[in-house]
């Protein structure tokens, strides 16, 4: 299996292919053959992607399974996983049956559906498999276009805004990293993302139109990319396309939006920032650090007045995404650990809890909070179900959300303080929204002659939900499975990082 | 002596051949019931030639005294040429048809105007220059005026005329200046006048002028006033001729004399180039925003491309000349696939040019939408089609020759250019249903717009060779 990691990303390209070419009409029997196909596809991607976990060893910090040709522009086709990109390679083929199956009732021209999805998932599969700094951004940017897609032709009522919005915003962060990753090609030589992690750039502070700019390009080209990881994250302040974006997406565009999509951003900080920006990293990071103290605080508020099911989730997910950062900028072991532990628990419970929300929406076609109520009654097992993501929602102990939390603010803890002391907060404040939303869908006496007849949730749901269930349990109550499987890789990334930096008083005199 | 110089200009004598032989037939016999075959005649007999000029060895030649010039860069200009010019042909046969303006001038002031081009960037002496210029402006110029019952049509001739003849006159008076000071209008002998990386100021004034005058040609900001006006009411089959085969020999003519003549002098014109990039990619990009319709719309486009086309140029070195003869390729392979759907679209037999007229056409049309997808994402620059890559080279090339200022501002104006094709995909992908337009379209023009669209896709994993041909041609202008 020598092209193994190539075979896995560009097989559900040739299923949309085939698709695309093979399958003509829009009946009934073409919609169930296409959505068959895909799950046929996304599966067997799925099942391929545990051969490359099997032959994984966490114990190699380097880069395995490593193809490598010559492409245009003389750039290289390279492709390869580590420790902390194999999991989000797991994470997306793992979710993308998952997503499929939960578009089976889906009837409008089900056909490009598939095919948007299956060429969203080569895209995405790319970015976390990309070992050249061209090719990765073109899986990074090639996604905004079946997104565009999903969102403005399958999705709600004010879909053309929240499409365009969600594009131009997301295409104007990434292009700001295009002109760093050029400028980096011309410093360095190399377009190879093993090659530009040892590459030491400037650091000297110099002054630029009248600003003095502390940590010199190294800087500069941490704010570009910031540009685009923060958008992509995404943090406050540049977080208002998400709750668009996520209210007029379909289910299934929502859960590839918030388990994977949002997951790029961290991934970004992990493999470029650190690594090759680390005194760059360095004099930001109590911004970062403050950044994403206020997005948890601010997004957890805004989330509470929420009357809309799947922006209260798109507001909490603002709020997880800022454990992340704080995380991945406290620079220690557990800040880290814990910062790809809470994206992937991230990637189950927010995932789990889209798919939650349009259960119901398929049954009663809203997503307005006060249209439920005491949904308990007619549906005990959505209720089990729905409780059980709501707690690792919450970050309860026993479920995998709790892990993350934990993990990052303990990170924290040792980074800032101050900054932990309000991150925690957050906790408190994801509760109260959680719980609520939990109080005033599912409790109280089913009073609306609408819901009188709801139905629960029929097999193929709770198929949908079974493995999700499964893996947060399973990752809450034994955590190792993931920590031993990343701890090597983040160790040697946070030992490079502490090495690149020139010495601990003269950063510590940059930061202040 | 006079053999081999007629040797080295063989293939424009031919075509300018073909072009008359083919004027006397037509008038002789059949006139406008021989326009469909002149047609495929004259799209046959470039291709032959595009083949033939493609295939000469990678040597320099030179004719009449230095006066015109054959090497790899000229080689590559008119190949391109060529072949953008025999494919319009093609592809605009059927519509032309359709509305009844297939005449049998048409085939043959192509091909006059193609001779021009090709002298154009084989020009190594101003009044060479002029020569293939007027010949190129004089052809389009009737042809933007074809549909002679058109008030619109007519009216975009005579802009076009007037304008353009205000942009030759800049040139001329450019090039007086120039062989004043230089004292010969030979580009070696104008390359000899300059000293230390700098020209004299008489010269660098009839730079100055020579490069406003190719602007007007390139359709560059400030110069490009008659671009929307042009696209909108020459017929649509026109419109995509000039889009394409007219921009990219203007745009190798500019690169001729920037290098040849003035390449002593490369601080002296670079910020002239890159303000007039700068200045193109925004006004491209924001001038759209408001633009219904879609012809006027894809001069606004063509105005931001070639603002990405000059950032090549500003970079004054052999990198920005390979990256801007590779956009300009691969904004050819988009344009011709573009305006082949363009060109089709009508209501009722009569064309139509609003962008809203395609609402839900994806429905009605999924293949033709998908092949127009790609287009435009590829004309935003989005990857991971191959119009990123065309913006990735010129974005290198300024990088590395210390604009990064102006590829930050290219970037900005691609994103903020990016919405304008977003928006057609809105019409022909989310819009509500109404009566949309209809896309028939001739075996010819289907294969190109659905060729053209696998171009994007698939160059991206292989350029056929037209990085290293664009490489030679860069090698062999910049010493």
């Amino acid at each position: 299996m020598e092209h193994l990691l190539s075979l896995i990303t560009f097989l559900p390209l040739v299923g949309a292919a085939i698709l695309a070419l093979l399958l003509h009409g829009d009946g009934p029997g073409e919609q169930r053959n296409a959505k068959w196909l895909a799950l046929a596809v996304t599966s067997a991607t799925f099942l391929l992607s545990l051969i490359v976990l099997a032959q994984f060893d966490p114990s190699d910090t380097g880069f395995q399974m490593v193809e490598e040709g010559s492409w245009i522009m003389g750039l290289s086709y390279k492709m390869g996983v580590d420790g902390i990109s194999v999991l989000f390679v797991m994470l997306t083929t793992f979710l993308m049956p998952i997503t499929i199956a939960a578009c089976w009732n889906v009837t409008t021209r089900v056909k490009e559906y598939m095919i948007a999805f299956l060429v969203l998932e080569t895209l995405m599969l790319g970015v976390f498999m990309a070992l050249d700094l061209v090719l990765f951004y073109l899986f990074f940017e090639g996604g905004l276009i079946p997104m565009f897609l999903i969102i403005g032709i399958w999705g709600g009522k004010r879909r053309i805004y929240a499409a365009f919005k969600f594009f131009l915003y997301t295409f104007l962060g990434s292009v700001l990293m295009l002109v760093a990753m050029i400028y980096m090609y011309v410093e360095a030589g190399t377009t190879d993302i093993p090659a530009l992690m040892n590459h030491q750039f400037g650091s000297e502070s110099f002054s630029l139109l009248g600003i003095q700019i502390v940590g010199g390009v190294q800087t500069l080209l941490f704010l570009a990319f910031f540009a685009s990881f923060a958008v992509k994250m995404p943090m406050w302040p540049v977080h208002t396309w998400l709750p668009d974006a996520h209210v007029e997406a379909p289910t299934a565009g929502s859960v590839v939006l918030a388990a994977i999509l949002l997951k790029m951003g961290g991934y970004g900080f992990l493999r470029f920032s650190l690594p090759m920006f680390p005194v760059g990293s360095e004099v930001m990071a109590g911004f970062v650090l403050w950044l994403s103290a206020i997005a948890i605080v601010y997004a957890s508020l805004v989330a509470l007045v929420q009357e809309d099911m799947k922006k209260l989730i798109a507001y909490s997910s603002v709020a997880h995404m800022g454990y992340v950062t704080a995380g991945i900028f406290a620079f220690n072991q557990q800040g880290m650990d814990g910062a790809i532990f809470q994206m992937l628990s991230h990637g189950f419970v927010s995932a789990a809890l889209f798919l939650v929300v349009g259960v119901v929406y398929d049954r009663m076609h809203t997503r307005e909070i006060a249209a439920y109520g005491g949904l308990v009654n007619r549906m005990p097992k959505y209720a089990l179900v729905f409780m059980l993501f709501t707690m690792a929602n919450v970050g309860l102990p026993g479920t995998s959300g709790f892990v993350g939390e934990f993990l990052t603010l303990s990170g924290m803890f040792r980074a800032d303080t101050w900054v932990a002391l309000v991150a925690t907060s957050g906790v408190i404040l994801s509760a109260a929204y959680a719980l609520w939303l939990y109080r005033r869908v599912m409790f109280g006496e089913l009073i609306r002659e609408s819901l009188k007849g709801i139905a629960d949730m029929d097999a193929r749901e709770r198929a949908i939900f079974a493995p999700l269930v499964f893996f947060t349990l399973l990752l809450g109550i034994y955590p190792s499975l993931v920590t031993d499987l990343i701890g090597p890789s983040v160790a040697a990334l946070l030992e490079h990082f502490q090495a690149s930096l020139p010495d601990p008083g003269s950063t510590a005199t940059a930061t202040h | 002596m006079i053999s081999a110089d007629i040797q080295t200009i063989l293939p424009e004598i031919l075509l300018a051949l073909f072009a008359m032989a083919a004027l006397l037939v037509a008038v002789y016999t059949g006139k406008d019931r021989l326009a469909g075959a002149l047609t495929w005649a004259s799209a046959a007999v470039m291709a032959l030639l595009a083949f033939v000029v493609a295939s000469g060895g990678p040597g320099a030649e030179s004719a009449f005294g230095g006066s015109f010039v054959v090497d790899a860069y000229s080689r590559f200009a008119k190949a391109a040429v060529l072949l953008a010019a025999a494919l319009v042909l093609l592809v605009g046969q059927g519509a032309l048809e359709r509305r009844g303006l297939l005449k049998f001038e048409y085939p043959v002031l192509i091909a006059l105007s193609v001779v021009g081009m090709m002298v154009m960037v084989s020009a190594g002496d101003l009044m060479v220059l002029y020569m293939g210029l007027e010949l190129q402006s004089l052809a389009l110029y009737v042809v933007a005026a074809m549909n002679r019952n058109s008030e619109r049509s007519t009216e975009a001739g005579l802009k076009y005329f007037v304008l353009g003849a205000l942009g030759s006159g800049l040139l001329l008076y450019g090039a007086s200046l120039a062989y004043g000071y230089a004292g010969t209008t030979l580009f070696s002998g104008i390359l000899g006048a300059a000293s230390d990386g700098h020209v004299g100021l008489g010269l660098l004034i009839g730079l100055a002028f020579v490069i406003a005058g190719l602007t007007f040609k390139v359709s560059a900001v400030p110069f490009h006033m008659w671009t929307p006006d042009v696209y909108e009411g020459a017929p649509t089959p026109v419109t995509a001729f000039f889009a394409t085969a007219p921009k990219l020999a203007a745009m190798g003519l500019l690169g001729r004399v920037l290098f040849d003549a003035f390449g002593q002098a490369v601080d002296d014109w670079r910020q002239i180039i890159a303000l007039l990039s700068l200045l193109s990619m925004f006004l491209g990009a924001v001038a759209a925003i408001g633009q219904r319709n879609i012809k006027r719309l894809m001069a606004y486009s063509s105005i931001a491309h070639m603002g990405f086309a000059l950032m090549g140029l500003a970079a004054g070195n052999a990198l920005g000349v390979q990256a801007m003869l590779i956009y300009m390729a691969i904004y050819l392979a988009m344009n011709i696939g573009t305006f082949a759907f363009i060109m089709s679209m009508e209501r009722d037999g009569k064309p139509v040019t609003d962008i809203a007229s395609l609402n839900q056409y994806a429905r009605a049309e999924p293949l033709k939408a998908l092949a127009m997808l790609v287009l435009l994402f590829s004309l935003a620059g989005v990857p991971p089609m191959l119009g990123f890559f065309g913006k990735l080279y010129v974005l290198n090339a300024a990088v590395q020759s210390g604009l990064a200022w102006l590829a930050l501002a290219g970037v900005i104006a691609s994103v903020i250019g990016a919405f304008y094709y977003l928006r057609i995909v809105y019409f022909m992908y989310f819009g509500t249903e109404s009566e949309g337009a209809e896309t028939p379209m001739t075996p010819a023009a289907w294969l190109a717009l659905v060729g053209s669209a696998a171009v994007m896709l698939l160059g991206v994993v292989n350029m056929f060779g037209v990085e290293a041909m664009a490489a030679a041609a860069a090698q062999a202008l910049v010493h």
